[in-house]
């Protein structure tokens, strides 16, 4: 039974070492760390920004918002740096707070008025991608010592990888997602609401306050990955992460988490966008194909592992009811 | 024994719904280390009381004491905090999560503020192992049967070391082994000293193993007794009042139309994979009973009269012709109606209204674009209501808010309405109390003899032999003997069930 629950990250996995190992045989210089590394540092956004897709997701929820976030905290990070002449740090520290404030007024929408999320997060997505290009139309060049010293930041692996700033900042928060997911209340409590939100409310959980902290979260996570974003563009655009929020959610369902909350694991949204990436690498290394292959074998992915999640939910259906008669 | 302390009183409490007065001064005394049934008919207001005990409802006055001091919870946390849990008779945890976090969530064990996975499941084990039982608490929820999840829900109000345990019936879907299981379990909690209420409608339960008796009627309370002083037809008069004697007299049965025509006839009909070779007649105005432990086909045969399963053999033949169903419309159409067993997912739609609920399928008859006026459904709602006694202030109130009985009652209207010639009842008085048990059986009754004819399942052998002009017993999915007249008594289906 555990096996079951783990077997769309298991299959992930699989295909992800697979496409890696088929690359690596096709290609000279595929299958080094020069490419891993380049995995995690191309997609530091990606992934910070899925993270959060992953909680609000468990949680039975949906963040729509969070292409739109990334793009408003580079606009506003590129103005407070070049406009403004801030310290980035002190950009960053007004920045962050304000997405979490952001993310928490969903939270409450969504709680109190008891709104979809889907609707709620749509209009969070309107109002900060209008937010933001009314700020800036046009792409803000940002020019700082900081992100100079940014971009210095970090060390060689041997074969000519290199781990930078975006990839431990990642790093650190996958740690932190994973703790607080799968080794805290607070995690519990998320699962909890993903399963039955009126079971849980019953059994004392504080739903209330959790699904406020997960939309203010989901929002910090996508400020985080704006912040990324402009180390690794040098610019703050409001344009930038149009679609972005699909790409995570793709990645999560690859991943193995269900749609319709409860299950999953952080882990998996992780395999979930670099197996996504190392399509696309595959894509520039072979050099003949369309770009736009990645979307198609992503799409051919989805409709997999969809279909893939209905039957195994079903199975587990089946089992249970075997399960049931044989204890009557 | 010394005498046992007050953990819990209720004083003068009320609770007023909006036209409603759903508890009028009701007063409770739970004492540590006693089981203390809480009685009534549907509606009597025990799931109104256990809400305003467990702070899921605010109470509209009186007080409530817990060891001795006043006091008030605002939510059901409130409450678990200071040592009251409930289970709830719809079990209330969570499917996805495994066994020993549905037992801790909210309390797991932790170190440096992060849970300890292994010490939790060694715990749940443990505290398992106190309820016999030895299963994989790393496992989900839902993977484990009815009774088993009732039994965690149980372990886990334990878990909070809880002094008020109160029980929302909980043994409506165990099996009697089950149940014994269960109340060595409370047994062994009330010699630790814990007050547990226990809500019930089968009587004999409360005789096994209650110490005292609160018996609610209409929103109030009609009194508390010892159980040993308490012989059962006081407890019943007790609960139902006048109705009383109207349950007696219905032991007489009744034998109708012995030689009326057929009007449904099941030749050696077939569904692949849950029926073989089921025949049987149903006259104009006769009751036939399908007896049979569950899986035994009752369901599927009411399932295949009405076309949710189709035929891969035999014939049904309905008022002298042949019947064809491929879908539920076609049954509705040829003029039957079926009240499904599972009523709260296939039966009502919780959010309508109760007018609403009883027109759809008259509605449904007329077509959508012959729109029935409000004024009409009006009338027609206050006439059900008022013939059926369903209990409820006006008809616009959510069907959802209305106790099991009383929404049995509106399925009931909802096809009544459309005047059936065969009206199908599966399980129609299954999780409703006597009173409400005693009123379906009367109607049932008077519908025959207005010419309609049933065709009724039920676990309650007593009650088929009520109402019913012959029982027809099923197993293993075919059909075991039809027995009528004089053979037809409880002790007969039994050996039935039992023996083919």
């Amino acid at each position: 039974m555990m096996s079951l629950r783990y077997l769309p990250l298991w299959i992930t996995a699989a295909l992800l070492c697979l496409l890696f190992g088929i690359g690596g045989w096709q290609f000279d210089g595929f299958a080094s760390l020069a490419v891993v590394s380049n995995l995690f540092s191309d997609n530091a956004f990606l992934l910070i920004v899925a993270l959060g897709m992953t909680l609000v997701i468990i949680s039975g929820g949906i963040d729509l918002s969070v292409g739109a976030v990334i793009a408003l905290s580079g606009v506003a990070t590129g103005l407070l740096i070049s406009q403004y002449q801030w310290h980035p740090l002190t950009a960053f520290a007004l920045i962050v707070p304000a997405a979490a404030l952001f993310g928490a007024l969903m939270g409450v929408l969504i709680h109190v008025y008891k709104l979809q999320p889907f609707i709620v997060t749509l209009a969070g997505m309107f109002l900060a991608r209008g937010l933001a290009t009314t700020l800036s139309e046009e792409s803000i060049a940002i020019d700082h010592s900081f992100y100079d010293a940014i971009a210095e930041f970090g060390f060689a692996l041997p074969g000519g990888g290199w781990v930078g700033a975006s990839t431990m900042i990642f790093m650190v928060l996958l740690v932190l997602v994973i703790m607080l997911m799968h080794y805290s209340r607070f995690g519990a409590c998320v699962y909890a609401i993903g399963g039955n939100s009126q079971s849980a409310q019953l059994m004392g959980v504080p739903v209330a306050s959790t699904t406020i902290a997960i939309y203010a979260l989901s929002s910090v996570l996508a400020a985080l990955a704006g912040i990324v974003f402009t180390f690794y563009t040098f610019s703050g655009y409001a344009l930038a992460g149009v679609g972005m929020e699909l790409d995570a959610i793709a990645a999560v369902v690859i991943g193995g988490t269900l749609l319709t909350g409860g299950s999953g694991f952080v882990i998996g949204t992780v395999l979930g966008v670099l197996l996504m990436g190392v399509i696309q690498t595959y894509i520039i290394f072979d050099g003949s194909l369309s770009s736009w292959w990645t979307k198609i074998v992503i799409g051919l992915l989805l409709f997999g592992f969809i279909v893939l999640q209905k039957v195994l939910s079903r199975r587990t259906a089946l089992t249970t009811v075997a399960g049931s008669t044989a204890h009557g | 024994m010394t005498t046992p302390s007050l953990v819990l009183e209720l004083k003068q409490v009320c609770k007023h719904f909006p036209g409603v007065k759903a508890l009028q001064n009701v007063d409770l005394r739970l004492f540590a280390g006693e089981v203390h049934a809480l009685l009534g008919e549907n509606g009597a207001g025990k799931s109104t009381l256990i809400k305003v005990m467990t702070g899921a409802l605010a109470k509209s006055s009186g007080d409530i004491y817990f060891n001795g001091q006043q006091c008030h919870f605002a939510s059901p946390a409130a409450a678990q905090r200071a040592g009251i849990s409930t289970v709830y008779q719809e079990v209330n945890l969570l499917p996805n999560l495994s066994v020993a976090q549905n037992l801790f969530l909210g309390h797991e064990p932790r170190r440096f503020g992060l849970i300890q996975h292994k010490k939790m499941q060694q715990q749940a084990q443990q505290l398992l192992l106190r309820f016999k039982l030895n299963i994989d608490v790393t496992a989900p929820l839902a993977q484990y049967s009815v009774a088993v999840q009732q039994l965690i829900a149980i372990a886990r109000g334990v878990a909070m070391s809880a002094k008020v345990l109160v029980l929302d019936e909980p043994t409506a879907s165990l099996d009697s082994s089950e149940v014994q299981m269960l109340f060595d379990v409370m047994r062994q909690l009330r010699e630790q000293g814990v007050a547990i209420v226990f809500i019930t409608h089968f009587l004999e339960q409360v005789y096994q193993i209650s110490d005292r008796i609160t018996v609610l009627r209409n929103g109030s309370k009609v009194g508390e007794y010892l159980t040993a002083d308490l012989p059962r037809s006081q407890l019943i008069e007790a609960m139902l009042g006048k109705e009383l004697q109207q349950l007696t007299q219905q032991q007489a049965a009744t034998a109708v139309a012995k030689q009326a025509e057929p009007l449904l006839v099941l030749q050696q009909i077939s569904v692949k994979g849950s029926l073989s070779d089921i025949s049987l007649t149903v006259a104009k105005g006769q009751a036939v009973g399908l007896a049979g432990l569950l899986g035994s086909g009752r369901t599927e045969v009411c399932r295949a009269v009405y076309g949710v399963d189709v035929l891969s053999g035999g014939e049904i033949q309905f008022g002298g012709k042949t019947l064809t169903l491929q879908q539920p419309a076609d049954a509705i159409k040829a003029g039957i109606a079926l009240c499904p067993e599972e009523r709260k997912t296939e039966g009502i739609i919780g959010p309508l209204s109760i007018r609403e609920n009883i027109m759809l399928a008259l509605q449904a008859r007329r077509g959508w674009w012959r729109y029935l006026p409000v004024k009409q459904q009006q009338q027609l709602a206050a006439f059900y209501i008022d013939k059926l006694q369903i209990a409820t202030p006006d008809a616009d109130k959510p069907i959802e808010q209305l106790s099991g009985g009383n929404q049995q009652k509106v399925i009931l209207a909802r096809w009544l309405a459309i005047n059936p010639q065969l009206l199908i009842l599966d399980e129609p008085t299954r999780g409703i109390d006597i009173g409400a048990h005693a009123e379906i059986v009367l109607l049932i009754k008077s519908l025959c003899q207005q010419g309609m004819s049933l065709l009724v399942t039920s676990s309650e052998l007593e009650e088929l032999v009520a109402f019913a002009g012959k029982v027809v017993v099923l197993r293993d999915r075919q059909k075991v003997t039809e027995l009528s007249g004089d053979n037809m008594t409880a002790q007969h289906i039994m050996q039935a069930i039992a023996e083919g």
